[in-house]
């Protein structure tokens, strides 16, 4: 769809969102929240803090039990899930490719599903995005380490050109260079394409370093919502202070003792 | 051993039908069922529960039970569904090959990885695409496990669709059983395994051609399959030729015999001629009826006490021409005539064991029996007969064991049972010097062996005119011989050579 590739991602919109799930837990509890269309949005939260629940429910893979969400001011329910789900890139927690099929042909699934024909030069062309051989297109995702399948878990998600993307924590098996190299090279993406993105993540500097806004979670709420300079001035709040204390420790300490020397 | 080789291609082929039928069959059924139990816990339970609890059941039961059912549902439509032969055994085999293939299916689908399906759902997948995309491929290598199993057990349980008149490799195996031609039964046993081993390797290289994703040897795997299959179809496609006309048996040599007379006096007379042999004596008569049969010998009383359910007491001849009114009236089934001999239940002791304690008859038998072991055919004991013996005579035995006919009369040798419920035209009562006890109160009616012809050909001039010969032609001492020339341990005749000599003895116009 290259109508849809080059004009700027929809803005996302969560009215009072709330998920309980059957068995009583409430993952997510009235968040309400507007993600402003292009921006690069890092939802930051400690474990089991509500963050997958609230991105699975954007593209409806899970329902919420109360309020609505909107992207670009229409609501998610308007459409018929599978139609909704192939215009959103989304990028797995825990990876999902499609074992019986090769990673080109995962790389392509959702252009087969709109019903494009197989296109090895666009599957080489996002092989070449993620920094990965082309000979790989032919093998199987078990053929691959866990971050090259992690890679190709997100140039799946970048094949059919989305206008909003959700990761889920997209690079969390890589190692430190190339998750860095990625984080940019979808940083510059976002950029290019004019993409909407949120990311969910665990790594305060990565949300400090890749992102316009960073949302902090916590038992379901967003209890801290500020840009990443504001965040490191101590205007986040109590809750996001102390996750972004960590980086910055950390960074300090690096720079102590690099003037040491 | 040419005789039963020469018998295998075709059995083979009505094998490899039946078995791949029941496959497809229960392919169809068992495919939905699975993804419907896959989807529904609560679906799951009721069709993995019935599939085991059909598995439970012996496969020779269940193909038994197919008889009375398809019988009653072919009078709710008022006839037409056949009750015998393909149809029950198709069903039966069917139902006997879901259980591998759904328990495959469904635990395979539940054990599918979670995050592979929320994938398939966040890339935009309808639900059927989903399973056509991403779960059928997925589980096809755990499903074609479970076919592989279904097809063995198909092709092994096969073997017992003979019982219920259903031509397969079951026949040699029974019929050797029974005549205790052991050729025939390693035959019969060599062909079905042989059978389900090259079916079994085949399933097994799709199997894995599945998991290592190699379409090519996949379809050639299956390929090979179809390929058999079809040539035993064309191998069975009907010949040319007259009038095609079932000829029926019960499970021993006697009726065996008497099959192929009948058979060689109809081909001579042009019919073109199979055998239904095999058939439990309770089915035998209904199959008759309802024309699944066309022709067969029972025993007088068999049907006087069983079918009409009339006590012992007139003479034979009563009983044959009574018999043979009521068969007319109630079923337009023609009693063609006697054949001269009589087959009836005799009591019978080793002789020298008789002689030792004093029995002679039935009398002195009720007096003695509560220290003597009883071994009677596999349905005596459920039999008419023997409530009415045990009722005129108050007979109670130590024990008493069924066998099939052949090992009872081992055990009466071998000292395990004391006493049998003999068939007095059979060939081993004189060569086993066995004592036939007398029967005073005639409580076991007579069982003169009787010629009995299908409603559809009871006014077939033709074929009364070509068996018509037969009628008081066969003497006891003639019929004993050619049974123990089948029977016997050494120097084994086919029930087919001892048919003939036995209608050369008769100087009977021999067949083409
Ligand atoms: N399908 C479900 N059924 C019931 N409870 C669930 C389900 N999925 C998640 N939860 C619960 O909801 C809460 C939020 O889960 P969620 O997966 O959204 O957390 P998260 O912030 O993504 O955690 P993590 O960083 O570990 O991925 C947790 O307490 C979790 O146990
Ligand atoms: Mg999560």
């Amino acid at each position: 769809m290259p109508a849809q590739s080059h004009s700027a991602g929809p803005s996302v919109t969560f009215d009072t969102v709330t998920k309980r799930y059957a068995n009583g837990t409430l993952a997510v509890d009235g968040v309400s929240l507007e993600v402003a269309a292009g921006s690069f949005v890092a939802l930051v939260g400690t474990s089991g803090s509500g963050k997958s629940t609230l991105l699975k429910m954007v593209n409806r893979l899970v329902e919420p039990t109360g309020g609505s969400i909107a992207i670009g001011g229409e609501p998610v329910d308007q459409v018929p899930a599978h139609l909704l789900r192939r215009r959103i890139g989304y990028v797995f927690q825990n990876i999902g490719l499609f074992p019986h099929l090769t990673v080109g042909e995962n790389i392509a699934i959702g252009l087969r599903l709109r019903g494009e024909k197989h296109n090895d030069a666009r599957v080489a062309e996002l092989l070449d995005l993620i920094e990965l051989p082309d000979d790989v297109a032919g093998r199987r995702p078990d053929a691959l380490s866990g971050g090259q399948r992690q890679r190709v878990g997100v140039a799946r998600a970048l094949a059919i050109k989305p206008g909003l993307m959700l990761m889920d924590e997209p690079f969390g098996a890589l190692d430190p260079v190339t998750r860095d190299t990625l984080g940019h090279a979808v940083r510059r993406l976002h950029g290019t394409l004019g993409l909407t993105t949120i990311m969910v993540t665990h790594d305060m500097a990565e949300a400090l370093l890749f992102a316009d806004r960073v949302l902090v979670m916590q038992h379901g709420r967003i209890v801290a919502d500020a840009t990443p300079h504001e965040m490191l001035s101590g205007a986040g709040g109590e809750a996001a202070d102390a996750l972004v204390a960590v980086p910055r420790e950390q960074a300090h300490a690096l720079a102590k003792i690099e003037a040491g020397e | 051993m040419n005789e039963a080789l020469a018998r295998v291609p075709g059995l083979l082929a009505q094998h490899v039908l039946l078995s791949a039928a029941a496959l497809l069959l229960g392919l169809a059924i068992a495919l939905p069922l699975t993804i419907w139990s896959a989807r529904n816990q609560a679906v799951a339970r009721v069709t993995l529960g019935f599939a085991s609890l059909v598995q439970t059941i012996p496969a020779l039961a269940l193909l038994a039970l197919f008889y009375p059912v398809l019988l009653f549902f072919s009078g709710l439509v008022g006839g037409g569904i056949p009750a015998l032969g393909f149809l029950p055994s198709l069903l039966a085999l069917a139902l006997y090959a879901l259980l591998p293939i759904l328990r495959n299916g469904v635990t395979g689908l539940a054990n599918l990885d979670p995050a592979v399906l929320q994938a398939a759902d966040g890339v935009g997948m309808t639900a059927r695409q989903k399973l056509w995309m991403v779960e059928a491929p997925l589980v096809a290598p755990v499903l074609m496990a479970g076919i592989r199993t279904a097809a063995v057990w198909t092709i092994g349980a096969a073997t017992l669709s003979t019982t219920v008149g259903q031509p397969s490799l079951g026949d040699l195996i029974f019929a050797g059983l029974q005549t205790q031609n052991w050729t025939l039964v390693v035959v019969g046993c060599l062909a079905s395994a042989a059978l389900a081993m090259v079916v079994d390797a085949l399933l097994g290289l799709a199997e894995r051609s599945i998991a290592a994703r190699r379409k090519g040897r996949f379809w050639t795997s299956i390929g090979v399959l179809v390929a058999g299959v079809l040539l035993a179809l064309v191998s069975m496609l009907p010949g040319s030729g007259g009038k095609h006309v079932v000829i029926g048996a019960k499970g021993f040599s006697e009726q065996y015999i008497l099959a192929r007379m009948i058979g060689h006096r109809l081909e001579a007379a042009g019919y073109r001629v199979s055998y239904r042999e095999g058939l439990g004596s309770a089915v035998v008569f209904n199959a008759l009826t309802s024309n699944d049969i066309d022709v067969y010998v029972d025993y007088s009383g068999t049907i006087w006490t069983n079918e009409m359910g009339r006590k012992a007491g007139p003479g034979r001849a009563q009983i044959v021409n009574g018999v043979a009114q009521w068969a007319m009236r109630t079923h337009h089934v023609r009693l063609l005539g006697a054949l001269g001999f009589e087959n009836t239940y005799a009591f019978a002791m080793r002789g020298d064991d008789a002689k030792r304690r004093g029995i002679t008859s039935l009398t002195d038998l009720a007096r003695q029996a509560p220290q003597l072991n009883f071994g009677t055919d596999l349905e005596f004991l459920d039999r008419p007969e023997w409530k009415q013996v045990q009722q005129a005579y108050g007979m109670h035995f130590r024990s008493a064991h069924p066998y099939t006919p052949s090992f009872m009369y081992r055990a009466l040798a071998s000292k395990r049972v004391d006493v049998i419920s003999a068939f007095s035209s059979d060939g081993r009562i004189a060569k086993q010097h066995l004592k036939v006890l007398t029967d005073p109160k005639h409580a076991i009616p007579g069982y003169d062996a009787i010629l009995m012809v299908s409603p559809d050909h009871a006014d077939d001039a033709k074929m009364i005119a070509a068996l018509k010969p037969l009628v008081g032609r066969i003497p006891i001492g003639l019929m004993r011989q050619a049974n123990y020339m089948v029977d016997r341990s050494t120097d084994k005749k086919s029930p087919d050579a001892a048919a003939r000599w036995l209608e050369h003895q008769i100087r009977l116009p021999q067949g083409k």
